[in-house]
């Protein structure tokens, strides 16, 4: 994996997808070796099915081939886009499967398979984000949690839940800005893909 | 309802088929919700790395290139290596051989790893029990993108990210520089991937500096280059 693309390697996530605007098939890969395994794990974690998670996969990163002319950097990172696209992929397909679940973050150990650099990153990551999660008022994070990893609806969520709607929405919106917080405050964590 | 407030449903996906429509419809003339959704949109995806990621079956990325290049005439092809030069690290150069040259090469290029990859996993292992020491010191690089990560013992990890390579016949050789002391050898690496980590050699005493210079092959006993990227512990 490293050896195919490895002169692209220190560009960044946004020029890889200029790059890949323009046909241009090692930047869709490097883009993959960045962001597949992350993108395979979240599809895996709200499809709960390998072969399932693997076309959500396949379709988002098509979807980056597709769009890429189209990518606005002033509209978000790369990276969110990317993982946007397997979000929503995945979620698409949970809802026509109706395999959601509801159970809460597992804290298994990282499998391994992969490259051990990788997954030291990915550790970082998943303990920072983890982390930040269990800051958040117990509500929100349950409304955050099954709307982003079990796929239901804002309005599926009200009646899970006994709530309003207007409950569920403001659960939502208070989390994500709390976590927002969280997450950019170098005091409470580094941020560290953001020195580039 | 009012479609302003949806913003938060939509950067979690949490909307059905139609509000998302009507959300998007919005969006396009409504310039505060296209500002918040680049704030919310971004921290949502950050959820994606709280979940445990195990690496994706090897042939997808083949599958993803080829139906990639299936659907454009134009496209730039990924350049072709001779699979004895694709640097082998498991599943990883595996995956690497199966998208380069087919699946035949897998088995040679696999066991021709095994060794790598023991001695890569010790010291990975060494690696994670400092990342993951709740005691540990995480500091920023400045110049690059990453962090050491140094425990109360003085066991120090660097990790990098996105670092070019060094040039040929060039590593980039790690120091441990004590506070009014001297650089120490501290490690070599080189930059090839996306995520480089380093178990630093030395112990990293407080308010040392660790850094690292690109140098000749095999290292040299003290810099002789401007660090290319630094952190005070």
């Amino acid at each position: 994996m490293k050896g195919v693309t490895r002169e692209l390697s220190h560009l960044s996530d946004e020029a890889l997808v200029l790059l890949a605007a323009r046909s241009q098939q090692a930047a869709l890969a490097e883009l993959y070796d960045r962001y597949g395994r992350p993108a395979y794990g979240l599809a895996l974690r709200i499809l709960r099915d390998e072969a399932l998670a693997e076309d959500a996969v396949q379709e988002a990163f098509l979807g980056v081939w597709r769009g890429a002319a189209r990518f606005l950097p002033e509209r978000g990172q790369a990276s969110a886009w990317i993982l946007t696209l397997v979000h929503r992929r995945a979620v698409d397909l949970v809802r026509r499967e109706e395999r959601r679940r509801a159970d809460t973050l597992e804290h298994a150990p990282e499998p391994g398979g992969g490259d051990v650099d990788e997954e030291a990153w990915l550790r970082l990551q998943r303990e920072r984000v983890q982390a930040a999660l269990r800051q958040l008022p117990d509500q929100q994070r349950e409304a955050i949690e099954l709307a982003y990893y079990g796929g239901f609806t804002q309005s599926e969520l009200a009646e899970r839940l006994g709530q309003p709607l207007g409950t569920i929405k403001s659960r939502m919106f208070m989390g994500l800005a709390r976590l927002r917080e969280l997450l950019g405050d170098p005091g409470m964590e580094i941020s560290w893909t953001s020195t580039t | 309802m009012d479609v302003h407030d949806l913003t938060a449903a939509y950067a979690l996906d949490a909307l059905d088929a139609d509000e998302r429509d009507a959300y998007e419809t919005h969006l396009g003339g409504c310039e505060p919700c296209r500002e918040e959704l680049v704030a919310l949109g971004d921290t949502a995806s950050a959820l994606a790395w709280a979940v445990r990621s195990p690496a994706p079956p090897a042939q997808l990325r083949g599958r993803i290139l080829e139906a990639a290049a299936a659907e454009r005439g134009n496209v730039v092809p990924l350049p072709l290596r001779r699979p004895w030069l694709l640097r082998a690290t498991g599943a990883a150069a595996a995956a690497a051989a199966c998208a380069a040259v087919g699946l035949g090469i897998w088995a040679a290029t696999l066991s021709h790893s095994l060794g790598q990859e023991r001695s890569a996993r010790a010291a990975f292992a060494q690696a994670m029990q400092v990342v993951a020491d709740p005691a540990s010191r995480r500091i920023p690089l400045r110049g690059g993108t990453g962090l050491v990560a140094v425990d109360p013992t003085g066991r120090g990890v660097l990790i990098v990210r996105r670092l070019a390579s060094a040039p040929a016949g060039m590593t980039y050789e790690a120091w441990v520089i004590p506070r009014g002391g001297s650089p120490k050898r501290a490690g070599l690496f080189d930059g090839s991937g996306s995520t480089t980590v380093v178990p630093l050699h030395e112990a990293v005493p407080p308010g040392s500096v660790v850094a690292a210079t690109i140098e000749r092959s095999g290292g040299v006993e003290a810099p002789t280059q401007t660090p290319v990227f630094s952190a005070q512990a």
